[in-house]
């Protein structure tokens, strides 16, 4: 019985997963996304194999790159390789850990207004239209600065998880050191997740609206199903195609806001740096240094150009009309 | 029609509404406060005054109503960080630098985004169109705090065309590079849109019996297919206009310029109230304006709608 029903599917995504192999951009994207992706998150964990990013060594300052300092050292005699590393860890943290709150919020939204109809489905498109007509990054600025102190409450209940009522003054230290990262970015994450989701609901209403006149949601109906397990289980993963392509859109285009965001002083804070960090300090001193402003550029302009790539053969991949060429 | 519009006349004093309680106990909530975080701590007793003189220690609903009357009447009141001078006049000398860098944004993108997707669409799978395309990569993944200084290097600091920083209504030159930086990724996104609008439009029939008779490219193009092909294209334009008006926040400071996206993040660091209000309801009605007149232009390219209307 299952095997039936999955059968059309699975071969959708066979087709799918043909037609992105050919396409030769997109395969570059995933090989150049894998490298990069993996050398942020397994290098820097691997203890003795990079140098601390926070290291700072005044005799070794502004040395361009070299056998010692592949991408050179900053003003401070910072490894730029290691800061690089480390900084494509949260930039990548803040792209995907984003994109997900902001997908999961326009999924959830697009499908209960397009499943449930009527005055239900046209007050809360009314909602997101008014969310569409605010200026964004205006708004995303207020929101994020107005959710700052929520990071030192954060770090603390969660540092008291680790470390008890109790514990040595250094084991709290050690804790923070690793909470404190993630805690900073919790203001980033929501304040971009909570207005970037208006275009996923969009789409997603459209896909949930068509796919609900279909028969086999009848048929699922007149088995007896809830609501909430025709939605989730029978109409939300054949709207899958457009969520995925759009997914891989837009990880793009925040990891662009948080780059923006850091550069005005509103996004990630030093210590901890990202991409975007990175680059401003590197335009400061392009002229002395340019190897500051050039490697971070290139991982983050890589990145960016991957998942566009990735994205616009997933599009083309997955869409219908394609199949027929 | 007429309906149409009164309906999006009052979804834009709904939004312009919603925009301001939003903001309004957002800065309520912002940490720190203009008089109490700073360099020079300020005492309890003093502090105390000056809030009553800016009306902070009356209840939140009072304030709210106030702020919001103050709004209706044009005069959002003193700013809390520029001792002495009115929000207003603020605004009034800020904006105007704002809104032409914006204008002129707009203008470049749409000079460079149309016709660059046009050819694309027309030279489809050639050298042209890979370039074209790969050159809108570009422009949408490299950051403009990237972009905006090595152009102000290259063209200001080398070769001295073109002022490198700052900004002289006076004088068109130094419009360009911030214009340009602001408005590349614009450019970008559009000529993407012009030229997915312009393939759909090429692939129709009309066109096939047009080149059946003869008409010759250029003819076929311009006066056959763009105004169909951009409708995609003139669709982005509203979103566009306010992903170039928030983005002139970071232009202005990469060329240091004394705009309102500047005073805009300093107020927002100090808290500064009334000047937050008063930029983000104007950022708002700008918005709403720019997305109405595209609706306009929409309906103006595309009679099927508004024969479905």
């Amino acid at each position: 019985m299952s095997e039936l029903t999955l059968e059309p599917s699975s071969s959708l995504w066979k087709d799918a997963g043909h037609r992105l192999s050919r396409n030769r951009a997109a395969m570059v994207s995933v090989v150049a996304l894998s490298l990069i992706i993996a050398a942020c998150l397994i290098l820097p964990a691997i203890p003795g194999l990079i140098l601390n990013p926070d290291l700072q060594n005044l005799p070794n300052k502004n040395i361009s790159p070299s056998a010692g300092h592949w991408f050179g050292t900053d003003h401070l005699g910072r490894d730029i390789l290691s800061r690089v590393l480390s900084g494509g860890r949260i930039s990548i943290a803040v792209g995907f850990i984003t994109t997900l709150v902001s997908v999961t919020i326009g999924v959830c939204w697009g499908a209960l207004s397009g499943y449930a109809g009527g005055k239900t489905d046209a007050f809360m498109m009314r909602i997101v239209d008014i969310l569409y007509a605010l200026p964004f990054l205006i708004v995303v600025i207020l929101l994020g600065k107005t959710l700052e102190p929520l990071t030192a409450e954060l770090t603390r209940i969660v540092v008291g998880w680790f470390s008890p009522a109790g514990s040595s003054s250094a084991s709290i230290n050690k804790t923070t050191a690793w909470v404190e990262p993630i805690t900073t970015l919790v203001p980033l994450f929501i304040a971009i997740g909570a207005l970037s989701w208006l275009t996923v609901s969009r789409i997603v209403r459209a896909q949930v609206q068509s796919v609900a006149k279909q028969e086999f949601v009848e048929a699922a109906r007149s088995l007896g199903l809830g609501h909430f397990r025709i939605l989730f289980r029978h109409i939300l993963p054949n709207t899958l195609g457009p969520i995925i392509v759009y997914t891989t859109l837009t990880i793009p285009g925040i990891m662009l806001l948080e780059a923006t965001l850091s550069f005005l002083g509103l996004g990630v804070k030093p210590p901890y740096s990202s991409w975007g960090i990175l680059i401003d300090e590197g335009a400061n001193r392009m002229l002395s240094n340019p190897w500051l402003l050039f490697f971070p550029t290139l991982f983050f302009a890589t990145t960016l150009f991957a998942l566009n790539f990735l994205g616009d053969g997933l599009r083309d991949a997955l869409d219908p009309k394609s199949a027929k060429d | 029609m007429l309906k149409t519009l009164i309906g999006r006349f009052f979804q834009g004093i709904l939004v312009l509404f919603v925009l301001f309680t939003v903001t309004f106990f957002l800065i309520k909530e912002l940490p720190g406060g203009p008089f109490k975080s700073g360099e020079k701590a300020i005492p309890e007793h003093i502090r105390l005054k000056i809030e009553a003189y800016y009306g902070l220690d009356k209840p939140v609903q009072v304030q709210y109503y106030r702020a919001l009357t103050n709004l209706l009447k044009g005069d959002p009141g003193l700013s809390l960080r520029l001792e002495g001078r009115e929000v207003t006049e603020i605004i009034s000398q800020a904006f105007p630098v704002s809104l032409q860098l914006g204008l002129v944004a707009m203008l470049i993108a749409i000079s460079i985004g149309i016709p660059l997707g046009v050819i694309a669409a027309w030279k489809k799978n050639t050298l042209i169109d890979y370039s074209a395309m790969a050159l809108a990569m570009i422009g949408i993944c490299v950051p403009a705090f990237v972009i905006g200084p090595l152009l102000a290097d290259q063209f200001g600091r080398r070769s001295n065309l073109l002022p490198a920083v700052g900004w002289d209504p006076t004088h068109p030159s130094s419009w360009f590079l911030p214009a340009l930086t602001l408005g590349l990724a614009t450019a970008a996104y559009l000529s993407r849109l012009t030229r997915a609008g312009m393939l759909e439009i090429l692939s129709q029939d009309y066109i096939r019996t047009a080149k059946a008779k003869g008409v010759g490219s250029f003819r076929m193009l311009v006066r056959h297919s763009l105004r169909g092909g951009i409708i995609p294209a003139v669709a982005f334009i509203g979103p566009a206009f306010a992903g170039i008006i928030s983005g002139s926040v970071v232009i202005e400071s990469v060329f240091a310029m004394p705009g309102l996206g500047t005073h805009f993040i300093k107020s927002i660091e100090v808290g500064d109230s009334p000047v937050i209000l008063g930029s983000v309801m104007l950022y708002g009605s700008l918005i709403i304006i720019a997305n109405f007149l595209t609706d306009l232009l929409g309906l103006w390219l595309n009679p099927r709608l508004r024969a479905s209307r």
